[in-house]
């Protein structure tokens, strides 16, 4: 692959968005109102708030990004544009790095905003630092990304890639530990949870939220999440065929 | 082989798609600086032959080379220029968002835009947004990003179904004045009139070839005038042989 190709698709997908401001809005918006209506719903008990808030500043941000980007190729796919950039010289990574670049941005935007609004008027308390935080943020969403456009690959239709949130996302977010703590789970529930990519990025949350330094288990759980994005997007590059039937 | 007069050679091409068989084994060859017509009704495995030479159709056997290579060699993917039959552009982007984009998946020069909106006459449209174009002119921004760059082959899915004549009779000029520079077209149509402005034919029906001739060699076998009606008398020699 060389940089070139990837980078035009990033500036191409970053234009798509520009003229589609409704996406662009909701993606932005909709993970702050969430965590506002949680603080609201939290009302009085702070310490609640403390302890769920910074998990669903993870999986909020994680989930919109992976709704929006379990269409993207499919999008692609349905306009033809796909069978043509395949016959031009643009490798498959060059196109899923183009993609997740451009909605990696959108993704830390998303964060950014999500968190400075969670520390500030929410006043979420964590012991750790707002950076720590951010960053946790920024990678849960770059997961949602990446998963996204990993299942992208595989929907053949709009109604099957929506169909991938109940069945890719609920069950990560059932399992994380947010619900119930992981080791009062069955076994078997507890061995399928360390699988999971999203059970590290709520651990990390977690973390950040229990702890004012930075551990050791704190960066094993983003070394686990960075590499489920690495290894999701190289599966998503591998998984577009150039020859179809 | 590398300069092997033939820029697309099919041979044996056999295709099943969906447990269908489309193309039953075809042979085929195109020269090089050419227009070879690619006509037949709809359905009869035009864009599926196409889609062989562009190398994104899944083949059970056979061989397909194109400019000496086999098709969908990575060395091909700048040099050959593919227009799908449904217009396969960005409908969100303007027409020269659109093209910029294409030029610089290819590599080519930012100043081919212009070249290529002058080419396929939508000038006035480059700051259009596309999905807002009609079906024409969608068809030709899709046509415009297959001229950008320097393709020595193009492969065209029925580029003018639903244009004017007069924006026709241009393309046809254009596709003829590119042939003159050395470029080889590959064009399908399932419009019979359109015949007359290739130098080569191939009529293809139910996956077959029925003729591979020049429109006056076309005339001269079938003693009819115009190609559909060629068309009708090659159906029905082959029917009373059958």
């Amino acid at each position: 692959m060389s940089t070139r190709p990837a980078l035009a698709t990033t500036a191409r997908v970053l234009a798509q968005l520009r003229r589609d401001p409704r996406t662009l809005a909701l993606l932005l918006l909709v993970p702050c109102v969430l965590l506002s209506l949680l603080a609201w719903i939290y009302d009085g008990q702070p310490q609640l708030f403390d302890r769920v808030g910074a998990s669903l500043l993870g999986i909020f941000p994680f989930v919109s990004m992976f709704l929006v980007t379990s269409v993207a190729t499919l999008r692609e796919r349905t306009s033809g544009t796909l069978e043509r950039l395949l016959t031009m010289p643009l490798s498959k990574l060059d196109l899923i790095l183009g993609y997740a670049l451009a909605f990696g941005l959108v993704a830390v935007v998303q964060a950014v905003l999500a968190t400075a609004l969670a520390l500030g008027p929410l006043g979420l308390d964590v012991l750790g630092p707002w950076w720590a935080l951010l960053i946790v943020a920024v990678l849960d969403a770059l997961l949602g990304v990446a998963l996204g456009l990993l299942v992208s690959a595989f929907a053949a239709s709009e109604f099957q890639a929506v169909q991938f949130l109940p069945a890719v996302v609920l069950p990560q977010v059932l399992l994380c530990g947010l619900l119930a703590p992981r080791e009062s789970m069955a076994a078997a529930l507890e061995a399928l949870s360390d699988v999971l990519p999203l059970t590290y990025a709520v651990d990390a949350m977690q973390r950040v939220t229990a702890s004012g330094d930075v551990t050791g288990g704190l960066v094993r759980d983003l070394a686990v999440v960075a590499a489920c994005v690495v290894a999701a997007l190289g599966l998503g590059a591998a998984t577009l065929r150039r020859r179809t039937s | 082989m590398v300069n092997s007069a033939n820029a697309v050679e099919v041979r044996d091409l056999v295709v099943r798609r969906g447990g269908r068989t489309v193309l039953p084994g075809v042979s085929c060859r195109v020269a090089r600086g050419s227009v070879t017509g690619l006509l037949g009704p709809s359905g009869c495995g035009k864009s599926t032959l196409l889609r062989a030479v562009v190398g994104v159709q899944v083949v059970a056997s056979g061989q397909v080379e194109v400019l000496g290579l086999p098709a969908g060699a990575k060395a091909l993917r700048s040099r050959v220029g593919y227009v799908t039959q449904a217009p396969s552009v960005y409908g969100d982007l303007t027409v020269r968002e659109d093209l910029r984009y294409f030029a610089a998946v290819l590599g080519a020069p930012a100043r081919d835009v212009d070249r290529v909106l002058r080419e396929v006459g939508l000038q006035d449209h480059a700051t259009s947004v596309v999905a807002r174009l009609s079906g024409g002119e969608r068809a030709r921004v899709s046509l415009a990003t297959a001229l950008l760059g320097t393709p020595e082959l193009l492969v065209l899915d029925e580029p003018t179904v639903g244009l004017d004549p007069v924006l026709r009779r241009d393309l046809w000029s254009l596709f003829a004045e590119l042939a003159g520079r050395g470029v080889t077209l590959i064009v399908s149509s399932h419009v019979m009139d359109e015949a007359e402005r290739c130098e080569r034919l191939l009529l293809m029906r139910e996956g077959r070839f029925l003729a591979d001739a020049s429109p006056s060699e076309l005339r001269e076998r079938t003693g009819e005038h115009d190609v559909e009606a060629a068309f009708l008398a090659l159906v029905d020699r082959e029917e009373a042989f059958a």
